[in-house]
């Protein structure tokens, strides 16, 4: 039990050395700001990236809404922040709270369906959400919203730990397990006695909560939010970090999130071809390595008997 | 008089979707897969009516057919490639696949010539009649008409010929179809070939109505159609046209009581309503869970 704690702490410890040093080096002008953009960016997708690999990977849930939830964060934050006056630390919280109640309200009718029709409804919930942004004209309507530039790298990357950090014990704890017997198989998970509606709504409302967190970080490194930035194109983009990653997954949604941004900054001059990778390796993926990178591992898994497994959790092998 | 022309364009639009739905509803009923990739057939069909129309200047049948037939190659062409191995693997895989493959067509096909917009020529000449106060366009009769024969043609095929008969064996027990002699693969590739077919002749038409084309044009009428599927009771080839006309009556409706920007929203409430009160839709049957 001391080992798992102190593992937990070293994690921690370890992850803020990183922040630190990165932030010294933004600091003395090493990282310019397209680099530190980047890093903004990597930390929003792992942020995004994990809170949907929390109801697809571990609760099994097919949810290709995501995009949705994004928007209500980014929207309710923006509008804290630029027609409220509101510190951007309570936007941010206010938007991942919205999104959190949105999940809510989605999550109890929907998550009632399975499989295909899941996926359907939550894409349908999701565009419901955009067309009623782009119909308010008290936050632009189609022409978008502008918004301050807030978002630096200590907030994005104390979201991103604030993130991990939740899911991860989430995950250990005994709702996590909860969850993972119902992603194994949900007719065996009821029968054990696990009220399946309960946990697949409270894995949902979660997973909305930090997609709206990184919603709240996304309008506030972008100057201008848009509801045509939160389309069924901006859901697939985060649905193919997680299943690249492995469903199931969280290092690699982690990994991927970091890989694929990088990919998708350098083409960011060519969108068409950027589309055309993603959907290819989508397509790859699923035919020939369809349990995606990491499958249900994670890359603490391969650092043998270092104790970590717990730490870092959700494995098929009783996390 | 109003509301019945209303009505008639709601049957216009309707009959796009109903022959749209029907691709997914054959697909779904044999390989329960959601074809995402149908509405990107669409698009292949309507670009190949517009060019066989615009640059060899074939007339609207030769252009129909000649885009039913790519169509169906096209779409037996994804089943081989894509759909095919996912046979066993698990409906979430088959699906992220078919997202995939739609967006890759998409992008492919922008790639290839760009996302500017097409007008579509004008092939069918236009007078209007005037029915008990309705304004009916020759133009919105005839392809009310191509899509009602296509409709009665499918469902010659499904219920009176060898290769229906086996759509629907395959559709009901994939391997009691096959210990009885049925092939199921080329089945499942006929499925693909009518149904993209159906697709393609709804580009063309959709084409001919709305003028105006471009390769993201096959996500929202395939949602739609999609919904249409549902509403009518996935698999059930009736209920996808019914579904078809009830969505785009629902539509214009909406629209005519001026509120056309909320259309799109209109068809996923109906379909959120419709998942959570009657997951079979109007003319399915409840199935009970087995372990």
């Amino acid at each position: 039990m001391l080992k798992k704690v102190s593992t937990f702490w070293l994690a921690i410890v370890l992850a803020f050395v990183f922040y630190g040093v990165v932030q010294l080096l933004i600091l003395n002008g090493f990282l310019n700001p397209f680099y530190t953009n980047t890093l903004i960016f990597i930390c929003i997708n792992i942020i995004l990236a994990v809170s949907l690999h929390l109801v697809i990977g571990i609760t099994g849930q097919f949810s290709i809404g995501h995009a949705g939830f994004l928007a209500l964060g980014a929207y309710i934050s923006a509008i804290m922040t630029m027609k409220l006056d509101m510190p951007f630390s309570f936007a941010l919280f206010a938007g991942g709270i919205v999104a959190a109640l949105a999940g809510l309200v989605v999550g109890i009718p929907s998550l009632r369906l399975r499989g295909d029709y899941l996926a359907i409804a939550t894409l349908g919930f999701a565009e419901i959400i955009r067309i009623i942004f782009l119909n308010i004209d008290y936050v632009g309507g189609a022409a978008g919203m502008q918004v301050t530039h807030a978002t630096t790298w200590t907030t994005s990357f104390l979201c991103l730990i604030l993130t991990i950090v939740v899911i991860v014990n989430f995950t250990n704890s005994r709702h996590g397990r909860a969850c993972i017997s119902i992603r194994e198989n949900e007719i065996a998970a009821d029968a054990m006695g696990i009220n399946t509606t309960y946990y697949k709504v409270a894995a949902f409302v979660i997973g909305s909560f930090f997609a709206g967190i990184a919603g709240g970080l996304y309008a506030h490194n972008f100057y201008i939010i848009q509801p045509a930035n939160f389309g069924f194109l901006k859901s697939f983009d985060i649905l193919i970090l997680v299943v690249l990653g492995g469903l199931g997954s969280l290092s690699g949604a982690v990994i991927s999130a970091i890989l694929l941004t990088v990919v998708s900054t350098f083409l960011q001059e060519l969108p068409e071809t950027r589309m055309i990778i993603y959907s290819l390796v989508l397509v790859l993926v699923m035919l020939y390595r369809p349990q995606g990178l990491m499958g249900t591992r994670e890359i603490t898994d391969y650092f043998g008997n270092w104790k970590w497994k717990r730490v870092k959790g959700g494995n098929q092998y009783g996390g | 008089m109003e509301w019945l022309q209303q009505l008639f364009n709601g049957i216009s639009l309707g009959s796009i979707y109903a022959l749209i739905a029907l691709g997914y509803t054959m697909v779904y009923g044999i390989i329960k897969l959601i074809n995402f990739a149908h509405g990107e057939v669409f698009m292949i069909g309507s670009f190949t009516g517009f060019y066989a129309i615009a640059f060899w200047g074939l007339g609207f049948f030769p252009a129909l057919i000649l885009s039913m037939a790519v169509c169906a190659v096209f779409g037996v062409l994804i089943e081989r490639v894509a759909y095919k191995r996912l046979r066993d693997s698990t409906r979430i895989a088959a699906l992220i696949t078919a997202i995939g493959v739609s967006l890759l067509i998409q992008y492919v096909v922008i790639y290839i010539r760009g996302a500017q917009p097409e007008a579509y020529p004008n092939v069918l000449p236009n007078r209007s009649f005037d029915v008990f106060g309705v304004q009916i366009s020759s133009q919105s009769l005839l392809i009310l008409v191509v899509s009602v024969v296509l409709m009665i043609v499918l469902q010659f095929i499904v219920h009176r010929t060898k290769i229906g008969k086996a759509m629907r064996a395959v559709s009901y027990d994939p391997d009691a179809a096959k210990l009885m002699g049925i092939n199921v693969n080329n089945t499942i590739s006929a499925t693909f070939a009518i149904g993209s077919a159906l697709a393609g002749a709804a580009g063309v038409i959709f084409g001919v109505y709305y003028t105006k084309i471009d390769p993201l044009m096959g996500v929202i009428p395939g949602l739609k159609a999609f919904i249409a599927a549902v509403l009518g009771g996935i698999g059930i080839i009736p209920g996808a046209v019914i579904g078809g006309f009830v969505l785009g009556i629902v539509e214009t409706v909406v629209s005519a009581l001026g509120f056309s920007l909320w259309r799109d929203a209109a068809a996923f409430i109906i379909l959120i309503l419709i998942l959570i009160f009657r997951p079979s839709g109007i003319f399915g049957k409840n199935s009970k869970e087995k372990v």
